[in-house]
């Protein structure tokens, strides 16, 4: 039987003078409020100071600052005059141009036409890969028979499948979203499937212990702690879901599909109109960049910043 | 008694037995120090108690609700707030929703941490992790706690104040506490009854009590360490080849 625990109060009920500390053998702190004392120092202490973030303004001016570099040397190399005004244009030229389509209504159309295809697109796929993926990760049977099917299509390029879909599904939309689904799902599905293996192996056996289901352990364990890779996974989602989306537009012009970025640009390459398929690739090009800068780059900060995977970085 | 091992036996694959023979009762309430060298299957030992394990011989009784557990890093969630955490346990017991705030509110001001309830893991130093890891497996509510090495990677200072509050929270909780450590100190420090477990195979080869004048008197527990460290160090070098 155990040693009947003594009273809180006799325990500590000798005054602090004469109390000797050995720490480490016997009681170290003289009574309760001792011990609260000591620890809340030794808390301060340990805890840092709340530091104050600032706007940084190289942040902002640095990334400037490199476009405008490298748009000066674009600008030189063509007043230099080694190859013909058509074939290379100049900043200026391309500008221009985009001005003009801008006039006609044609860089709304085609931004608009693109953008809410490459979203639909990206949602439709997240909330198919999603469970697919979290299923994959936590029942092994099923990893162990479809992961290489699924590693393989993320290495299949998606463009591979556009001319059976134009057969399956004629010149409609059907085909550019088919598209987009094979080029974004299976890599969605991959970033899911690394961010849970990537999970310290304690956090399952802490959610043993407490007694969760496995459904609990799914969606309150796995899912938050693969949250990191599982953002990786959407990124490159996106990645795969525009780049997919612009093939197919190149690819399948006409019938009922509309105009997007990509017909814009084999609009340019028919007419040999060097400065449209300047204009078409740059606008590509600021879409994915503003995605990333207003959608992923913020929520990515938040979720590292809260989890203290932050410091040292060099975001 | 709470937890009886009876013969208890692990061994992983066709290896040599990690555990063999292993006997001990625990009373309910009871303080005990598990200790042992490094890789004596200390660990292995509260697994199985933990349900985490299966035994491969023997018998086993522990309470039918399970044990709470608290590893030896703090294991705490970076996604969720200290209290967040706690109330996670909550949660997972089936606690409602607004009992569980108050709860987890109370258990955090238990372990002297009522102001750090909005924390996140990392804001926290390695003493107070450890403390919302405490609350966190107070929060179970299981009348027997189990403990792997949890202060192992604290520096001293922080250490010798985790005792402290330690033993003043099993007072006031009247938890069955089974604390693994490979720190005599530490297991005189806490342990009513330290228990020392042999190497490979771990085997419970020999148990002293610890009295509450060992508690306020230093020469009798630095006298009680030198005899467990002696037999601890004649464990070991029975495996010098």
């Amino acid at each position: 039987m155990p040693n009947n625990p003594t009273p809180l109060q006799d325990v500590y009920a000798e005054p602090a003078e004469s109390h000797k500390v050995h720490a480490a053998l016997t009681r170290s702190s003289t009574g309760s409020e001792d011990l609260r004392e000591l620890g809340s120092g030794l808390d301060s202490l340990q805890s840092d100071a709340v530091r104050k973030a600032r706007i940084d303004w190289t942040r902002i001016l640095l990334p400037i600052a490199a476009i405008a570099v490298l748009i000066v040397i674009w600008q030189f190399y063509v007043s230099l005059g080694i190859k013909r005004r058509d074939l290379v244009p100049g900043p200026l030229d391309v500008l221009a141009q985009m001005g003009t389509l801008w006039g006609e209504g044609k860089v709304q159309e085609a931004v608009w036409t693109s953008l809410q295809r490459g979203l639909v697109g990206f949602l439709i796929s997240v909330a198919i890969a999603t469970p697919i993926g979290l299923l994959l990760a936590q029942v092994a049977p099923l990893r162990r028979a479809f992961g290489p099917l699924i590693s393989g299509l993320q290495v299949l390029p998606s463009v591979a499948w556009v001319p059976a879909a134009i057969i399956w599904f004629g010149l409609t939309d059907a085909t550019v979203y088919f598209v987009v689904f094979m080029g974004a799902i299976p890599s969605i599905i991959n970033g899911l499937i690394s961010g849970v293996d990537q999970i310290p192996p304690q956090y399952r056996s802490v959610g043993t212990v407490l007694g969760a289901s496995r459904l609990q352990m799914a969606l309150q364990i796995v899912l938050p702690a693969a949250l990191p890779g599982y953002l990786g996974g959407l990124k490159q989602g996106w990645a795969f879901s525009w780049r997919s989306l612009m093939a197919a537009e190149i690819i399948a012009v006409g019938g009922t599909i509309g105009f997007g970025l990509g017909s814009m640009l084999d609009q340019g390459r028919i007419l040999s109109d060097m400065s449209v398929v300047m204009s078409a690739i740059l606008l590509i090009l600021a879409v994915g960049i503003l995605i990333e800068l207003l959608v992923f780059a913020p929520i990515e900060k938040r979720l590292l910043r809260s989890r203290g995977l932050l410091a040292g970085s060099t975001r | 008694m709470p937890v009886v091992l009876e013969n208890l036996g692990k061994r992983f694959g066709d290896g040599a037995p990690v555990l063999d023979d292993v006997n001990a009762s625990i009373a309910k309430g009871e303080f005990v120090a598990l200790l042992g060298a490094s890789g004596c299957g200390k660990s292995t030992l509260l697994n199985i108690m933990a349900g985490l394990e299966l035994p491969t011989s023997g018998a086993l009784e522990v309470p039918s609700d399970g044990a709470a557990f608290m590893f030896q890093d703090s294991a705490l969630f970076p996604w969720l707030t200290a209290r967040e955490n706690v109330e996670l346990a909550l949660k997972l017991r089936g606690v409602g929703r607004s009992e569980r705030r108050v709860k987890a509110n109370e258990l955090l001001e238990l372990v002297h941490l009522a102001e750090a309830g909005d924390k996140r893991p990392h804001e926290l130093s390695g003493g107070m992790r450890q403390r919302v890891a405490l609350a966190r497996s107070l929060a179970q509510d299981r009348q027997l706690l189990l403990m792997d090495e949890p202060f192992a990677a604290l520096d001293a200072i922080t250490r010798d104040l985790l005792h402290d509050e330690l033993e003043r929270i099993w007072k006031e909780t009247g938890r069955t506490i089974v604390f693994v450590t490979h720190n005599v100190r530490e297991a005189v420090r806490l342990g009513q009854r330290v228990l020392l477990l042999s190497s490979r195979p771990g085997r419970v080869v020999q148990e002293w009590n610890v009295t509450e004048e060992h508690r306020t008197d230093a020469g009798l527990a630095g006298q009680l360490t030198g005899v467990i460290t002696a037999r601890l160090r004649e464990e070991i070098r029975r495996h010098a080849k």
